[in-house]
């Protein structure tokens, strides 16, 4: 399948997200172009977790839509998850599995080619080549979270909606990942991540999304 | 212009990934394999039970196996239902497979699949083997070993609904069980039907295909059912 990476756009128009009598954010919008970094901040249960699972199409917004490349996404349902790129909180790996059958096994769900000398080498460059063929229960929780952010080399998509990569992560794996989205962003894909440390990225369109009571969204230009 | 990224020239077909999520599962239970050991063995020892404690009087033996041999079968099916879905919403798996680009229906079904080469298979082959000890005839252990076959696939997919629905709720074996049992009831008659049709002389077909027409249903409504169930599961 032929794509070209410049022309996706997902947008959010009037969306809101109610847990339980709780309204979490309201009248939240945005645009955002291929090529464009969104980073979400707020304290501890402001909705990020829950807005990206809504951009995800995990579940859906109390009020408003959410549009990719003009049509809604709950509408497109198989044909806008071919294009997301998803790691949450839990990193979906099992653990009764080698690292590189779990990666075998999320490509297969996205519908794409595993190829073994290059998941490989993936894994070797995140330092997991001694554990490569010992079940992921083995390892420790930063290197699980490795073998679960190992897709970000492996799978071709061109949304990233990733909830808090940097967890468990240490600073050398942390350097690495900044970098594979910044060269992701300048290759035309769009990321979308919540995390809690300070954070900028040397990308042409950055932008910040404060989710608070009050609501606002400013674009930082770098 | 930054390089742009390789973009890959060819997708896997659904075949192909249904055929890995199915792989997937039963490796993963092979790895555990004291998960897939302990349904066997409780069928093994819980139908053989029946024949120690009621005497040794074959004709009450031969009257009551179609209904020890398919009760037992029965509850051993619903003690790993919870395995279909639990372990991989614990880990997050769930929400890849309904992110997947293939329909969930698909996967869900491959995922029931799997649980009925794990837990009702194996069940299908040992059932005439302990049929012997009941005094079964020939024909009647064909018939229990077909009635099975087609049986527990209706049982996994049944309670695959069941299973959906308590997902992430604390202390779900019970539940499984309440929701899940009344649902299996025609399973259950049919089948036991079957045998029982048998040994009386006369032919099972009736039984059997009504036992077939409950599969039919269920394989049509269970997976779209669970795929509804699992995403009212993760909102």
């Amino acid at each position: 399948m032929e794509f070209s990476r410049t022309n996706f756009e997902l947008s959010a128009s009037n969306i809101s997200a109610v847990r339980g009598e709780r309204l979490l954010f309201k009248q939240l919008n945005f645009d955002l172009a291929s090529g464009t970094v969104l980073y979400l901040q707020g304290a501890n249960g402001t909705g990020k977790t829950t807005l990206l699972r809504m951009l995800c199409g995990l579940s859906k917004p109390y009020s408003g839509t959410i549009n990719w490349c003009g049509d809604n996404i709950n509408d497109l349902a198989e044909e806008y998850h071919q294009n997301v790129l998803y790691i949450g909180h839990l990193p979906s790996i099992k653990e009764d599995l080698t690292a590189l059958e779990n990666l075998q096994f999320s490509l297969a769900l996205t519908g794409e080619k595993f190829d073994l000398e290059q998941a490989t080498e993936v894994l070797k460059m995140l330092g997991l080549g001694r554990g490569l063929h010992l079940p992921t229960r083995m390892l420790s929780q930063g290197q699980k979270r490795r073998v679960a952010l190992a897709r970000l080399w492996l799978q071709d998509l061109p949304l990233w909606i990733l909830d808090e990569p940097f967890t468990a992560l240490d600073v050398a794996a942390t350097e690495l990942l900044k970098q594979k989205i910044v060269h992701f962003a300048n290759a035309g894909g769009m990321v979308i991540m919540t995390t809690h440390q300070a954070f900028t990225m040397n990308v042409p369109n950055f932008m910040q999304l404060q989710l608070d009571t009050q609501l606002q969204l400013d674009e930082v230009k770098s | 212009m930054a390089e742009q990224l390789q973009l890959s020239t060819s997708q896997l077909s659904t075949f192909a990934v249904l055929y890995q999520v199915l792989a997937r599962d039963i490796r993963v239970a092979l790895r555990r394999q004291s998960d897939v050991a302990a349904v066997f063995f409780f069928f093994i020892i819980a139908a053989s039970l029946f024949p120690l404690g009621s005497g040794a009087d074959p004709k009450l033996l031969k009257a009551m196996a179609p209904s020890v041999l398919w009760v037992t079968a029965l509850l051993s099916c619903m003690l790993s239902l919870s395995r279909i879905y639990a372990s991989d919403h614990a880990d997050g798996t769930l929400e890849q497979i309904l992110l997947s680009n293939q329909p969930t229906v698909l996967i869900v079904l491959m995922k029931i699949l799997a649980h009925w080469v794990l837990s009702g298979l194996p069940l299908v082959l040992v059932a005439p083997l302990i049929g012997v000890q009941f005094n079964l005839s020939g024909a009647e252990l064909q018939t229990l070993a077909l009635s099975l076959f087609m049986g527990t696939l209706a049982l996994s997919l049944i309670g695959s609904i069941g299973a959906a629905l308590t997902l992430g709720i604390r202390g779900t074996g019970v539940l499984i069980a309440i929701l899940v049992l009344p649902l299996y009831i025609p399973v259950l008659v049919f089948g036991a039907g079957a045998v029982n049709a048998v040994s009386i002389g006369m032919s099972a077909n009736g039984a059997l295909s009504l036992l077939g027409a409950v599969l039919a249903l269920a394989l049509v409504f269970s997976p779209l059912a669970s795929a509804a169930a699992l995403r009212i599961a993760l909102e």
